[in-house]
């Protein structure tokens, strides 16, 4: 990115628990299974996430990446296995869900914004309510964070006055007010209009160069060889592939991966 | 061929600006030549629609108007002139009116419901103004204090000085008003809770909601009513009373409720997953979850639904009069069958202001909620 862009990332990553080392494990996935019904969407997922870095996830729709990242923070049940986020397992303990949902942020692809709030409300309503934080120190945070998707001008409008690209940069400035230390993007840019995508990936790259943890569900390629240290390819509710994106791109192993490649880069 | 060719290759350097539309189109004669006027069959149907609504109004205002009786001290004042029958006989309402108000309320103590009225008034008001301050205070002050002093007042506290009003002597108006409004603020939150319950995941709390949902939508209002006033005290150990008012009181709260509760669990049903998927994820509790997100969204989509259990509520307190209560409507025709006002045009001049009054309510509360509508609509698409 630009110079301009740089000299605010290194300001997030202080905000981002600079006491945590980057060799810590920042998710973990033990032989993770899922079925919906009878449908085995996620078999034997084997997943380990560092602090800091950066994973791409990309595959056929009904591979099962979306219910991957979903595992992550609860929104979906596994069956079988273990998923340990932040040091805590997932369990049926709400408790802990509810912990490890306040610390891990998720940006999804119809963005979710609450309509009957204003841009500002949607950004000060967790912080406030979930972290109990004055009000007027969750509006100052939630200004930052607005600033640094470049919309503050539209604090006080509603979600609904807002095109596609502010309202998912919204979303993306309200997970971030929660101060989470891993952030979830379920195809972030797949519901947006061709001439918005670009706005969103740009804030997208900042947060990640900010030193952000992330797992974005994604198909935009660019991105992830911009960002990525990792790129995912899941097929069936497997993995598939997995490799840095330099060796991704350029030497895939599988077959399946080739195919895919073949037909999402023309 | 060659003419397509021409016309391949366009380009604009400068964008046009917004023009505004053709004059005809807009405005009330264009409205009216667009929706009144537009072909033959059309003008047809608005001339007759216009000739149906004279007939009425005309007939109306030469009955309520022109014809009526305003004064008088029997009914005398309201036979048939020379063989003609008078318009509305409102010397009858006008000589009823303190009956038709309150019922059998001492008169020396109708000071004690009128002050009811204007605080509630006083605090009902500004609730209802969504710009008004102070909403908590305002809501708790109607909701906790309000119905303590509002009890005090009409039943009395010998303590105080205030001598006791039975509740049998309630009546007219004033029951009428009792009963709706503790129903409505009785129905709702119960009506939410249950609603909440019959989509909650918890199997003993769904089946518990669902069985008091489907029992009371099962049975008529008037089971209910002849059951709470006949059966119920039956069940009841000797010396335990309860009220003759309260009991159906409760009935009506309960029976609206399971109406309530259908309604907003049309309103949940109503709100996309990503609203409930978007809250969890920031870690919001159910409560605050359901509270904060789920609940005014799902309220707001089904103010019209609220506000139909409202008036449909308000109009059910009518059948009150079948278990001996005298309100609004039994204590109007109780009045009919009092031989000192006994006229051709008594019952329908009784009727036309009975429907009167409870068309005022009816659509005041009506309008209200349409405001509301238009006022909590943030222009958000779906």
């Amino acid at each position: 990115m630009n110079t301009a862009t740089k000299a605010t990332t290194a300001e997030t990553a202080n905000a981002n628990t600079p006491s945590q080392a980057t060799d810590e494990l920042a998710v973990q996935m033990i032989d993770v299974n899922k079925w919906y019904g009878e449908f085995h969407v996620l078999r034997d997922i084997n997943l380990e996430v560092m602090r800091q870095e950066r994973i791409v996830i990309c595959g056929p729709s009904g591979s099962g990446k979306s219910t991957l990242i979903r595992c992550i923070n609860r929104l979906e049940e596994h069956q079988r296995g273990r998923i340990i986020v932040d040091g805590v397992e997932l369990t049926e303990d709400i408790k802990k869900i509810e912990e490890i949902r306040r610390d891990v942020g998720m940006v999804f692809q119809h963005f979710n914004l609450f309509p009957h709030l204003t841009v500002l409300e949607n950004c000060t309503l967790a912080p406030i309510w979930v972290r109990r934080m004055p009000r007027r120190e969750a509006e100052e945070i939630a200004m930052h964070f607005l600033e640094k998707v470049r919309i503050p001008e539209q604090a006080h409008k509603y979600p609904g006055q807002l095109s596609g690209g502010q309202q998912q940069r919204v979303a993306i400035a309200r997970a971030l007010c929660m101060k989470p230390r891993i952030m979830l993007f379920d195809e972030p840019t797949s519901a947006l209009d061709p001439e918005m995508i670009k706005e969103v990936l740009e804030v997208m790259v900042e947060l990640a160069e900010s030193g952000m943890t992330m797992l974005v569900v994604t198909h935009e390629m660019g991105f992830a060889r911009q960002v990525a240290d990792r790129v995912i390819f899941m097929d069936q509710g497997q993995i598939v592939e997995m490799n840095t994106p330099e060796e991704f791109f350029s030497n895939p192993q599988s077959e399946r991966t080739k195919l895919f490649l073949s037909q999402i880069l023309h | 061929m060659s003419s397509n060719t021409r016309h391949i290759a366009f380009h604009r350097d400068e964008m046009l600006p917004p023009q505004p539309p053709p004059p005809a189109t807009t405005g009330v004669l264009g409205w009216m030549r667009r929706n009144l006027f537009s072909d033959w069959f059309n003008t047809l149907l608005t001339f007759i629609g216009l000739y149906i609504i004279w007939l009425i109004v005309s007939w109306l205002v030469k009955f309520a108007l022109l014809d009526a009786v305003f004064t008088g001290e029997d009914r005398n004042a309201c036979l048939p002139r020379d063989g003609v029958e008078v318009g509305a006989c409102w010397a009858y309402v006008q000589a009823r009116f303190n009956q038709f108000m309150d019922g059998f309320y001492p008169s020396a103590q109708e000071w004690r419901y009128l002050l009811v009225y204007a605080v509630g008034i006083a605090l009902l008001v500004p609730l209802l103004i969504p710009k008004a301050p102070g909403k908590t205070i305002n809501a708790l002050l109607l909701f906790v204090a309000y119905p303590v002093l509002a009890y005090v007042l009409l039943y009395g506290a010998p303590s105080l000085g205030l001598p006791i009003v039975e509740t049998t002597q309630w009546g007219g108006l004033l029951l009428t008003l009792v009963i709706a409004s503790v129903g409505i603020v009785i129905s709702l939150p119960l009506g939410i809770v249950f609603a909440l319950g019959r989509r909650s995941q918890l199997p003993v709390l769904r089946f518990l909601s669902i069985a008091f949902i489907e029992f009371w939508r099962g049975v008529p209002l008037i089971t209910v009513l002849f059951m709470s006033s006949v059966m119920l005290p039956l069940f009841l150990p000797e010396d335990v009373t309860l009220d003759k008012v309260v009991r159906p009181l409760v009935g009506v709260a309960l029976f609206a409720a399971a109406y309530m509760a259908e309604v907003v669990r049309g309103g949940l049903q109503a709100i996309p997953k990503g609203q409930y998927e978007a809250a969890q994820a920031l870690g919001l509790t159910y409560w605050k979850m359901m509270g904060l997100i789920i609940l005014p969204q799902a309220l707001k989509l089904v103010i019209p639904g609220i506000v139909n259990t409202f008036i449909g509520l308000f109009k059910d307190t009518s059948l009150v009069s079948i278990i001996g209560l005298f309100d609004l409507l039994g204590i109007v025709q109780a009045s009919l069958a009092d031989p000192k006002w006994s006229t051709p045009t008594t019952a329908s001049t009784a009727y036309l202001f009975l429907a009167l009054v409870y068309f005022f309510f009816c659509y005041g509360m009506s309008r209200y909620s349409i405001f509301m509508e238009r006022y909590l609509h943030t222009g958000h698409k779906r």
